[in-house]
């Protein structure tokens, strides 16, 4: 426990020591106050808004395809570029150390960016009477659906000393898993739910509607523990090469 | 070799190949470390000396064969086998955007030390390593020679039993060199050390016994002294000559620089060995005696040079 809690805690120490951490973290303030604000502000298209979340909820899963895998590539890509990871894996820590105390940290932090954004529900609470369980629920599926970002983020930086290398295949698993979605309709019957039920969108809208369903919960925390699994493997996997 | 179950034997490996692809990087090396002991592994780039150490530090395990530290596997039982070394990579790989002192507490509490300890322990390796000035120094701004005291201070900090320490001196000034040795001779008086090196009086002077190591194999194995006497010895060249044997011999006897020639058939050719004096190639001056008594110089070649080669190959001195 203390080792995985020292692992985290350097981590931590990294992100908010160094501009990288801060450059994501206003990038995707910057991007969600854009959409909150497309979603609340009256126009043309729309001269009544509702007091709803709705457009920053579904813009922000866009958001997360590019924005975790930002922030866990350094995590062992870099370890292995600099050779610290022969002082690491020589420390008395277990391989599952290592990758749950990294993935801690880049978990607290993800939490801490969304944490900044909840200045947009507040906006709405004072400014008129927004309906409180798609926010509850709307943020649990945001947690969920960046946790599970960040854990096939986690993956592809073992795979690789290239920090770019593991952003850009982590881009590209959270992508498929992100627009699976929409292709449902090119293939028919089981083969179409199948497809449905492997991406992120079929389990993230509900959450959005206010609606927390244990399925989409343990959908999410499936594909956590099974790319945190993947890449304690993988690092595993590399003493042996 | 050294004899097997033996319980004062610290560090003990049988049989150690490893692979990096089809060609082997070590094969079937066989030592063994006594406790308290600093051994050199010496060798020039390329032998297999990080490879023997990575595999002693279980950060990766041997193709084949077996290493036990302080009786625990280095595979089966990593965990223990690492709470209990120290290790210093060749590369000196340190988390440069950590300030000293808090990538030593990192470093402290990965080895699972208490908060109080790593408090006291970073205090006194400060001090030896002489790092007093620059505790609060992020670790990319400090110089090379610095680095390798912060790289030897993560490596004692938990005080291991065994200290494996990879080229402890290579890119430093000469100066941080000395000190460097001093240092390592220090925590050899309490620590078990294994250390490696291309550098020939270096080992000479730091460690209690030697392994020369070349191509991946162990070629020899002694103390600094016995090495030294070994390197004194004489050079043979083995020449094959068409003539009448006895004149040949007493021909070859006189050329100077030559102390002992000794004849050998081989498939019915007449074949001798000449023994030289050490570092002197006499090459030139036998083949032209042999010409010059109208005999037929058939062949000519150095034999058994693998260790003197591999002592050429060596730094066998200091450019300061």
């Amino acid at each position: 426990m203390r080792t995985i809690q020292a692992v985290a805690w350097k981590e931590i120490q990294v992100y908010f020591g160094t501009p990288i951490a801060y450059i994501v973290g206003m990038i995707f303030l910057a991007l969600t106050g854009i959409v909150f604000a497309i979603g609340v502000v009256p126009s043309e298209n729309n001269p009544f808004p509702e007091a709803t979340l709705d457009s920053f909820f579904t813009w922000t899963s866009l958001f997360l395809i590019f924005l975790p895998p930002a922030l866990t590539m350094r995590l062992l890509a870099e370890e292995q570029k600099l050779g610290t990871i022969e002082l690491l894996l020589t420390s008395p820590v277990r391989d599952w150390e290592v990758i749950i105390g990294k993935y801690t940290a880049s978990f607290v932090f993800l939490l801490a960016m969304l944490a900044l954004t909840l200045y947009y529900p507040l906006l709405l609470y004072i400014f008129a009477e927004p309906d409180l369980g798609p926010l509850y629920a709307g943020y649990l599926g945001l947690v969920l659906y960046g946790a599970a970002a960040l854990a096939i983020g986690m993956l592809t930086s073992t795979i690789t000393s290239n920090q770019i290398v593991a952003l850009i295949v982590g881009i590209g698993v959270i992508g498929a898993l992100y627009v699976v979605h929409f292709s449902t309709d090119l293939v028919g019957g089981v083969a179409s739910v199948l497809i449905g039920e492997i991406g992120f969108q079929s389990h993230y809208e509900d959450f959005g509607r206010g609606v927390i369903d244990t399925k989409h919960v343990v959908y999410f925390l499936s594909v956590i523990a099974v790319f945190l699994f993947l890449a304690i493997r993988s690092l595993e996997f590399r003493r042996w090469r | 070799m050294e004899e097997t179950q033996n319980s004062d034997l610290m560090i003990q490996a049988m049989g150690l190949t490893h692979f990096y692809g089809p060609r082997p990087a070590i094969e079937e090396v066989n030592f063994g470390v006594k406790r308290g002991e600093i051994l050199g592994f010496l060798g020039p780039n390329g032998a297999g000396k990080t490879t023997t150490m990575r595999i002693l530090t279980g950060y990766m395990p041997p193709t084949e064969g077996k290493v036990t530290l302080a009786d625990y596997d280095v595979v089966e039982q990593s965990l223990e086998v690492r709470k209990r070394i120290g290790y210093l990579p060749e590369t000196v790989p340190l988390h440069t955007e950590m300030p000293v002192s808090s990538y030593l507490k990192y470093m402290g509490t990965l080895r699972g030390m208490p908060a109080r300890q790593i408090k006291r322990r970073i205090g006194d390796v400060i001090e030896v390593c002489r790092l007093q000035d620059y505790h609060k120094t992020i670790i990319g701004k400090l110089s090379k020679g610095f680095r390798q005291r912060v790289g030897i201070a993560q490596a004692i900090l938990h005080e291991p039993e065994v200290l494996v320490l990879d080229e402890p001196t290579i890119g430093i000034d000469p100066i941080q060199v000395v000190e460097t040795r001093r240092l390592i001779q220090d925590l050899g008086k309490e620590q078990t050390v294994v250390l490696s090196s291309h550098i020939l009086p270096e080992v000479n002077m730091i460690c209690e016994r030697v392994l020369i190591i070349h191509e991946g194999h162990i070629v020899a194995e002694d103390t600094p002294g016995n090495l030294a006497q070994r390197l004194q010895g004489v050079d043979q060249l083995q020449v094959e000559v068409g003539g009448p044997a006895q004149e040949v011999l007493s021909v070859l006897r006189r050329v100077p620089g030559v102390t002992e020639v000794t004849q050998r058939y081989n498939q019915g050719r007449n074949v001798y060995i000449v023994h030289v004096e050490q570092g002197k190639d006499l090459r030139d001056e036998i083949s032209r005696a042999v010409v010059s008594n109208e005999w037929s110089l058939l062949s000519m070649q150095l034999v058994s040079m693998s260790l003197e080669d591999i002592f050429l190959r060596l730094t066998t001195h200091e450019e300061l």
